[in-house]
């Protein structure tokens, strides 16, 4: 068969292979078939004006990702076969890793959900290719992080439930419910909340740190996954750019839905990102940058000129930003206090950082760690040493919005709780923050009926009255495995005997299994 | 056919709600109202100046239980980890309820007190403001 031009170019083979998927409707309203564009408010006239940057085609998608994924699954391998988790800096740093499958891969698979569901609802053909392939991507995450993680799963604790503890634990509900409100949301409000605020404004500071600090503590399983999904992350920042200047440049009545968006979703990620600042500054044993410092680059820098850059468009820096700014000194301390103090409740262990830890941080916080937290840390290995290692036995209030323990100070005073309290409908809620009391005044519908781990306890629907079975038989956390101080603990004597420092324990089966499996293979 | 919640404001405890813009009539029960805790109630209690306690306490109690029976059977167990706690006469405190300042009547029941579901209590010890001068 003769044909001419037997091969595309890049630009027809996009051309046919998206916008030409789409038809315009006969025997159909068009609001019909996409039902869900317009009851947020957002005005599209030209849907033809989406521009994707990355012009990439499902054929080209499929050929450069499994040849990726070849490449990951070889490292996978040999990371196994060679025993990588015994060449990490520390066992501590595991530690890191138990809280990124319970709270992080979960969402790439809550984003895979999503960005399915918007990639039906768009009725312009760019934008649904886009979220499509974005859809796809997410779904690879989360089944890469977590073959990437389930080596060590064979030999520390606390990893072996992420999926059931992600639906259930108490602090799993921040990031649980961070993407069930977006994905609760209208197509264009959840890609505001996901693409641009998530992935453009603030994803750097939840993956540069996790992916370095793998590779500054020898995870090269993880650190692998990182590179492979960088590519990835890169088409998504810029879906997340585009979407949000092709709104603006839509319509002017588009300004203030989305400004009212950005505020939301900027307190929103802010918050969930607490527990990325205390993993940053506290649970890797080698230390990339301190928290203080991702802020200032990622968010104060970067973020600063992209709103410089939307400013044309009527967009203001989000609201409480000074908030964030200032909370930088003080985030990552408060969050591992809190942590070290309830880790009798998770599936990983909380320590007092050694002597050069603290020393560091007194040199990355010079206003703050001395003067707040190092005696604080000082008097709880006291305690510890003298047999009290404290913990503390009473749940605590939970933000209304943000399901974190209302453990923050105000902005200005680390020494005042933040808190704010109003009633609604003869109901009283309670927040963290100005921020999130302004979430839940803008729409108190989505989060009256907010599942708050705390008070599902005491309502009797977590399998048991007392902390000890909720923990053991509805989190399915394993008691004196998972939980409680590092020092001490399972995953600490088997490290110790893995680096020779200190003899096997008796009756410690699991150290048994795990040391003996090089030998056996 | 698409029936609009929002936006509508109206005025509550003055501050302005607003109501949630979605596809249908988008009305939910408030999962924490008191019935569904079992002939119980919760309160909130925070020992101002006392960060070793990272957020305020979530306490279960009995609404008939007398407000000396909170501090002394609940309260004072959950904080007797911190040092000031022995020295700490909470009877005789100051305490704010849901933001105003109130006198608690320690023999009346909580609910006689007007601590009612989700109330929340702050009480403030003089001469006792934590550790390392941090409010801790």
């Amino acid at each position: 068969m003769a044909v001419k031009n037997k091969k595309l170019n890049l630009k027809d083979k996009y051309q046919y292979l998206t916008r030409d998927m789409a038809w315009e409707p006969t025997y159909q309203k068009k609001e019909d078939i996409y039902p869900d564009e317009s009851f947020e408010g957002i005005k599209i006239v030209d849907w033809s004006q989406w521009e994707d940057p990355f012009r990439l085609t499902m054929d080209a998608y499929w050929k450069y990702q499994a040849e990726k994924e070849k490449k990951l699954y070889a490292i996978f391998d040999a990371f196994a076969q060679n025993n990588g988790h015994q060449n990490i800096t520390d066992a501590r740093y595991v530690n890191a890793l138990k809280l990124f499958l319970t709270a992080v891969s979960p969402l790439e698979h809550a984003a895979f959900q999503g960005y399915s569901k918007v990639g039906r609802q768009f009725s312009g053909a760019g934008a649904r290719v886009a979220c499509q392939m974005q859809a796809i991507d997410e779904l690879r995450h989360s089944q890469t992080q977590q073959h990437a993680m389930s080596h060590y799963n064979k030999h520390f604790n606390g990893l072996h439930d992420a999926a059931h503890m992600y639906d259930r634990v108490w602090f799993l509900s921040v990031p649980k419910s961070f993407f069930d409100d977006a994905r609760t949301a209208g197509p264009f409000e959840f890609l505001t909340a996901i693409s641009f605020s998530f992935e453009y404004v603030l994803t750097n500071l939840l993956f540069v740190p996790f992916m370095s600090g793998a590779a500054y503590n020898n995870d090269m399983a993880t650190v692998t996954f990182g590179f492979s999904a960088q590519s990835d992350e890169a088409r998504h920042m810029t879906l997340g750019l585009e979407v949000i200047k092709f709104i603006l440049e839509q319509h002017e009545d588009n300004v203030p839905i989305v400004q009212r968006w950005i505020d939301k979703w900027f307190w929103r990620g802010f918050r969930l990102l607490s527990l990325v600042s205390m993993m940053m500054d506290y649970m890797l044993p080698k230390k990339v940058m301190s928290w203080a410092e991702a802020w200032e680059v990622y968010y104060e820098q970067n973020g600063g000129a992209l709103f410089k850059d939307l400013e044309r468009y009527g967009i203001r820096p989000p609201k409480y930003e000074d908030v964030a700014n200032e909370a930088k000194h003080h985030l990552s301390h408060q969050l591992w206090t809190t942590f070290y103090q309830y880790c009798q409740a998770t599936n990983f262990h909380t320590w007092i950082p050694t002597e050069e830890e603290m020393d560091w941080m007194s040199e990355k916080y010079p206003d703050t760690f001395d003067k707040y937290y190092r005696p604080r840390y000082e008097f709880l290995a006291k305690e510890h040493a003298e047999g009290r290692r404290y913990y503390n036995n009473t749940l605590p209030q939970l933000c209304q919005v943000c399901q974190v323990p209302t453990l923050f100070t105000e902005k200005g005073d680390a020494t005042k709780l933040s808190h704010r309290q109003i009633e609604h409908e003869g109901e009283r809620y309670h927040f963290c923050s100005e921020g999130c009391c302004d979430i839940f005044k803008d729409e108190p519908e989505k989060y009256v009926q907010a599942w708050l781990p705390v008070h599902q306890i005491y309502q009797g629907n977590c399998e048991g009255g007392d902390l000890e079975t909720v923990v053991q038989n509805y989190y399915h956390i394993n008691i004196g495995e998972d939980n409680f101080e590092y020092v001490g603990s399972p995953d600490h004597k088997r490290w110790q005997f893995i680096k020779g420092m200190a003899p096997q324990q008796k009756g410690d089966d699991q150290a048994e299994k795990t040391v003996q499996k090089p030998n056996a293979a | 056919m698409l029936k609009r919640a929002g936006p509508v404001t109206h005025k509550n405890n003055k501050v302005m709600i607003m109501s949630v813009n979605a596809l249908y009539d988008y009305k939910f029960e408030p999962r924490d109202k008191v019935e569904n805790f079992n002939g119980m109630q919760l309160v909130y209690v925070q020992w101002a100046g006392h960060l070793m306690f990272c957020a305020p306490l979530a306490l279960l109690v009995k609404p008939d239980m007398s407000f000396r029976a909170l501090i002394d059977d609940v309260l004072k167990p959950a904080v007797a980890a911190h040092p000031q706690s022995v020295k700490a006469d909470f009877l005789e405190a100051q305490w704010e309820l849901n933001g105003e300042s109130f006198t608690p009547n320690a023999d009346a029941s909580l609910v006689d007190n007007g601590i009612d579901h989700k109330s929340m209590l702050v009480v403030t010890t003089p001469g006792l403001d934590g550790m390392f001068n941090t409010g801790y």
